[in-house]
């Protein structure tokens, strides 16, 4: 029996994170974070803002950048605690806890994406 | 590197990791040279990427609360330290970008018949669907 590591699939959910997150999340929390809040846009009313969430492509998108940004990020922490903090011996915890967390966020995503509509 | 193979002080065959020829380094390693900096700097923009997909799942469970919590969201997105956290996480997440797209020639090789696409061209193609990206995000988010 040939051994299957988990990386490579760990690495290609890291890379299509990181692509998605970088398209999409600059102009996302420039709108949402700061031109919003600072009034530079007006925002959206609650019809409004629930009207784009109940369109389905605006929810798959945001289901696809909440989980893909999360195994992103779960990926980037393990191995910077790695290799930046050297937290070797609790390299098994690490990647539990963070791979953990992007599954369960990941999971959350959707059902609350499935709520919204 | 597995703990067996570090701990144990028995001869046991480690798989390229010839112990007595490592260099330890210490855990602040990172603070001695700028690129080494720019490099954690660079990991790091993963805390924003997390961040902000916290921040999009709060806004969702806001708008299936109803008006009032998304009244209470927007209210507490304008608070000055929520404002302070977006606006270095938005410089972050454009450092993000740019260094995940510049990386990207390396990784995706593309083919064009039996030429290869020069490593330029698809970095700006990956610059240029950020454009459009963003575009089609202000277009959709601006036009309350």
């Amino acid at each position: 029996m040939i051994k299957r590591h988990p990386e490579p699939l760990l690495w290609v959910l890291f890379s299509a994170g990181g692509m998605l997150s970088g398209m999409l999340m600059p102009a996302l929390i420039l709108m949402l974070g700061i031109a919003y809040p600072l009034g530079w846009v007006t925002p959206p009313t609650y019809e409004q803002m629930a009207g784009l969430m109940a369109n389905p492509i605006v929810r798959l998108a945001l289901l696809g950048l909440i989980a893909l940004s999360l195994f992103h990020w779960a990926h980037r922490f393990r191995h910077t605690l790695y290799d930046g903090l050297q937290i070797k011996h609790l390299n098994e915890v690490v990647a539990v806890v963070s791979y953990g967390t992007a599954v369960v966020g990941s999971a959350l995503a959707a059902y609350l994406l499935w709520q919204v509509g | 590197m597995r703990a067996d193979t570090q701990s144990s002080k028995a001869f046991v065959y480690t798989d390229y990791h010839p112990r007595w020829l490592r260099q330890p380094k210490h855990t602040y390693w990172w603070l001695e040279k700028p690129s080494y900096f720019v490099f954690i700097l660079r990991e790091l923009t993963c805390l924003p990427v997390a961040w902000f997909a916290v921040y999009l799942l709060l806004l969702i469970q806001a708008v299936i609360d109803g008006p009032a919590a998304y009244e209470q969201f927007m209210a507490w997105s304008a608070s000055p330290w929520m404002i302070l956290v977006n606006v270095v996480s938005f410089a972050l997440l454009v450092f993000h970008a740019i260094t995940f797209f510049v990386a990207a020639p390396q990784a995706l090789i593309v083919h064009l018949g039996r030429t290869r696409v020069p490593g330029s061209l698809v970095l700006m193609g990956h610059y240029a669907a950020w454009a459009a990206a963003t575009v089609v995000v202000i277009w959709l988010l601006g036009r309350a």
